[in-house]
């Protein structure tokens, strides 16, 4: 059998030693009619070159975006450098538990607080803790810290800009809640429109930077109404904008969150990446998730250990502050490696480099008959929202013909923009060859229609 | 000494690692972004170049235990073998590099993946409603109570707000309780360290929404009256949760719709062999009867007669409990491991299992006190008291273990049992490290009474030593702060 080392010999052994006849005898604690008769149903077992050989075909019936690929909204193809997979893949960080016995979990604990100091410094928040499970769970928990921080208040502003999975999400986990969520609209410049939203009973204010529509917001003007009525402000980031774009806590935010995945981890159809989540000092104790601190030993030697564990669901049980245990370790050391690897210049390299894509791209897109960029040429980081002459879904039926996979047709996530809007994403390894091919297969699309 | 800096105290200002090549468009024009959206102050990040970030990292991996290394007894943490092949399968780009946004029928290979690994769930369990969306064991809890909280809200029973939860219970389930908008009401175990039937009689009523239940439960137990539980919670209009942290004892034995369970969720990174990551990712699928299928959360793979597609509008699901269709990397190694296995494989972990953790507890149970001794399922909880005469606590034996080469059990869980030492060997160890294992167990129960001092002083082959655990409290140094 794979994986099972005894052998039948052994097996015998320790039958005798514990004093039965059989392995079934093993289960008389299972009363007789509860337990399967005949076994399941579920295929025999492969050996290892079969499964490989499974895979690989299963494999071949998906499109990689290696070839080119237009898709963003949160989810974004960076490079990876080499040291991130190889690192990340030691065996000793792979299969080791969360770093209960600190002693022996060095490693880990080391790398969660250096992990911790990087997504602070990142977000220009004074702490941060070891990960959550992705962006939409650390915006969701974020909105409940604040209403554990504020706490008569009940009403949540939602950006309408915020991605759809974190609105749902919240909706999801506050449905059982006093909480009130009340969506902020987007103007016609693409930006949150808090006009009359803001109130003595307003709880938290949550936003996205940039949007979903690509938009970059007014984060100063954000944190500022928020605060002045009183309420806790939540900005959710893509972190590699954070190489240029200006940090929530630079803009007076109270909690930040963000999704890891674009600092060293594949797509991988969604998951799994990692939360960040970052926030004052002060906070500290109404912080979900996994926390590192420094200590000593008796010797009085540095060392790190899981702390404020006093807020934690093993602890605290019904009271405590998320039923969040095991989180996304694994992938936040990725996140360590990359972000330790690109250090502040290397970051804003990388951003720079999906700006000057996105740019040169909806230079010449906005020139193209019948098309426009909906927000302008001005107003996005990597990714823009195009309006195209016919439905996107044809758009992208096209683009497909030419090699790539397209943008994200908008239809169903904003109607309020019609069939024709698309998502467009670009970063540093969308190359100029492949944004020549999305123009020239546009601008056959735009040829074809009589300009209005 | 260089080796036990941090990253930012090895930091060169001009360092790196990585490094783009030239541009092939125009240079950024930043001036075109909206007024005072740039950066002011560039992030701290470590400035190092690669050779130092490689040994950084190394060097580091060095200062953990992990399955790799040695033996982890860590109980109702199924710390089994995390094999290779289900890491090297997920590198394939048509898996990594797969967009979550791309259309169904681009993705046809990750949603047959998806199905295989959903329908060899709803096998195991024989609940056949399976979401592979939840993130981790706790939000599988959290998405179960949701279930039912709709069920009973649409079917006019809002009344039903209590979850019955032993005392025995993992923290989350508790915790989860609350997020769901229901009430924690904890139910006792009896001297056998099962549920205390008179106590669930006395606390079942109108108000019942949910029982919670771990079954093997948290003391390696079988919960021997599930059926009648089942139907005692039923009569009252309530639903059955199993928490399946425990499945690997009883996969391919027995299935818990077969005990009345009407849902339950399974840890991929215990039961299906996906690494633990040093906490994390996970995944933590639930299954659930026909009945409550209809509001499982959004996405879910269902099969067309054009194919596979992930449907997100199910008009009766509760929603979303995170981004896109689930942790996709974890369930595609828990699918790897299933097609390694088979039925044959599946029902040979839970014997094995259960082999191992019965060999152990009768090799163990004169030097140290099995307060349940009996056939055990895949672990069993031991504790201090034929050592706590010398001053010996759970915490002493874990800290000599670790000097012995090992990672330690869990201590201090369940909270049933005072000084717990619970100790689950999974069924990938074989008999020669769990022989081992005795021998070194003996010797720190003979150290206990002759030596104890040794177990005080532990651990001294690490790289630290005890912490000062309250100091990292009430001192919080929670980041790197240079003292410049």
């Amino acid at each position: 059998m794979p994986f099972i080392q005894n052998t039948d010999s052994d097996r015998a052994e320790m039958l005798a030693a514990i004093g039965v006849q059989k392995v079934e005898d093993l289960f008389e604690q299972i009363p007789a009619e509860l337990r399967l008769k005949g076994s399941l149903p579920i295929d025999a077992g492969l050996s290892e070159n079969e499964l490989r050989a499974e895979v690989a075909e299963l494999a071949s019936w998906n499109s990689s975006m290696e070839k080119g690929c237009f898709l963003g909204a949160g989810m974004y193809r960076h490079f990876i450098p080499t040291v991130v997979d190889s690192l990340q893949s030691r065996h000793e960080f792979v299969t080791a538990y969360t770093p209960y016995q600190p002693e022996g979990s060095q490693g880990t604990l080391t790398v969660f607080f250096e992990f911790q100091t990087m997504v602070a410094e990142l977000m220009g928040m004074e702490i941060a803790n070891a990960s959550m499970y992705d962006g939409c769970s650390a915006a969701t928990e974020a909105v409940i810290m604040a209403c554990n921080l504020v706490r008569k208040r009940k009403k949540v502003v939602v950006s309408r800009g915020v991605h759809p999975h974190t609105r749902r999400t919240l909706e999801t986990y506050l449905r059982w809640s006093e909480l009130e969520v009340v969506e902020a609209p987007l103007g016609s410049d693409g930006t949150t429109n808090l006009e009359g939203l803001l109130d003595d009973q307003t709880c938290s204010v949550l936003v996205q930077n940039p949007n979903t529509l690509g938009v970059i917001e007014d984060l100063d003007g954000i944190a500022a109404k928020t605060k002045e009525a009183g309420g806790i402000s939540i900005c959710s980031c893509y972190p590699t904008s954070l190489g240029i774009l200006k940090s929530p806590g630079e803009a007076g935010f109270d909690i930040a969150v963000g999704d890891g995945q674009c600092l060293g981890t594949a797509p991988a159809f969604g998951g799994p990446s990692f939360g960040l989540f970052a926030c004052a000092q002060k906070h500290v104790r109404k912080m979900p998730g996994r926390i590192v601190g420094e200590t000593v030993d008796s010797q009085g030697r540095r060392g790190f250990a899981l702390t404020f564990q006093a807020r934690e669901q093993h602890i605290r049980r019904e009271k405590a502050s998320s039923n969040i245990c095991t989180n996304n370790a694994l992938i936040a050391l990725r996140g360590a490696i990359y972000m330790a690897a690109a250090g502040p210049d290397g970051l804003a390299e990388v951003a720079n480099h999906s700006l000057a894509k996105a740019q040169y791209a909806s230079k010449a897109l906005s020139s193209l008959a019948n098309f426009e960029l909906i927000f302008g040429e001005s107003s996005h980081f990597n990714e823009f929202v195009l309006r195209c002459p016919i439905p996107a879904a044809e758009v992208n039926r096209a683009i497909d013909s030419s090699g790539m996979i397209g943008g994200l047709d908008l239809s169903s996530w904003y109607p309020e923009l019609g069939d024709n809007a698309l998502l467009l994403a670009f970063t540093e390894l969308t190359t100029r060859e492949q944004i020549d091919r999305l123009v020239s297969t546009l601008s056959n699309i735009a040829t074809a229609i009589p300009v209005a | 000494m260089n080796k036990d800096k941090l990253l930012f105290e090895k930091s060169t200002r001009g360092s790196r690692t990585l490094r783009l090549g030239k541009l092939d468009v125009p240079p950024a024009d930043l001036s075109a972004l909206p007024a005072g959206s740039l950066r002011q102050k560039a992030p701290m990040l470590p400035e190092i170049g690669e050779l130092d970030l490689v040994r950084h990292y190394v060097l580091l991996s060095k200062k953990n235990i992990s399955i790799t290394d040695s033996f982890y007894p860590l109980g109702s943490c199924t710390m089994k073998y995390n094999p290779l092949t289900n890491e090297a399968i997920v590198q394939n780009p048509g898996l990594a590099d797969l967009h979550p946004a791309e259309d169904d029928g681009r993705v046809q290979g990750a949603l047959r993946i998806m199905k295989t690994l959903a329908d060899g769930l709803a096998a195991i369990t024989g609940l056949p409603g399976v979401t592979l969306h939840p993130a981790a064991g706790a939000q599988g809890e959290l998405t179960a109570l949701l279930v039912a909280h709709a069920h009973f809200h649409a079917s006019g029973q809002s009344q039903r707000t209590k979850v019955l939860i032993p005392d025995s219970a993992h923290g989350t389930n508790p915790a989860s309780a609350v997020i769901a908008g229901l009430e924690a009401v904890e139910i006792k175990s009896g001297e056998d360290g099962l549920v205390d039937l008179e106590d669930l009689s006395s606390k079942l009523g109108e108000d019942t929404a949910v029982l919670m239940i771990t079954n093997p439960s948290t003391l390696g137990l079988f919960e021997t009256n599930i059926a009648k539980i089942s139907e005692m919670v039923h009569a009252a209009g309530g639903l059955v949760y199993m928490d399946g942290a425990n499945l690997n004892a009883i996969m391919g034995i027995a299935r818990p719709a077969d005990f009345g369970v009407d849902m339950m969720h399974i840890n991929l990174h215990k039961t299906f062999s996906t690494p633990h990551g040093g906490g994390g990712p996970g995944a933590g699928p639930i299954c659930v009867t026909e009945a409550l299928e209809s509001y499982l959360p959004s996405p879910r793979v269902v099969e067309e007669e054009n194919g596979l597609r992930l449907d997100y509008d199910s008009p009766r699901s509760i929603g979303m409990l995170r981004g896109w269709a689930g942790n996709f990397g974890v369930l595609a190694r828990a699918y790897s491991y299933m097609r390694r296995l088979g039925a044959e494989g599946i029902r040979r972990v839970a014997e094995n299992a259960v082999l191992n953790a019965n060999y152990l507890r009768t090799q163990l149970s004169d030097a140290y006190h099995v307060p349940y001794d009996r056939m055990c399922m895949h672990e069993f909880v031991c504790n201090n008291r034929k050592q706590r005469e010398h001053g010996i606590h759970a915490l002493d034996v874990a800290k000599r273990l670790i000097d012995l080469g090992y990672h330690p059990m869990t201590i201090y869980f369940p909270l049933v049992v005072s000084e717990a030492m619970m100790i689950e060997p999974t069924e990938t160890e074989s008999k020669a490290t769990l022989d081992a294992f005795i021998a070194d167990m003996l010797l720190i129960a003979d150290e206990a009474k002759n030596n104890p001092e040794k177990l005080h002083a532990a651990p001294v082959t690490t790289p630290v030593g005890r912490l000062d655990e309250a100091r990292a409290v009430k001192q919080p140094v929670l980041r790197y702060a240079s003292s410049s």
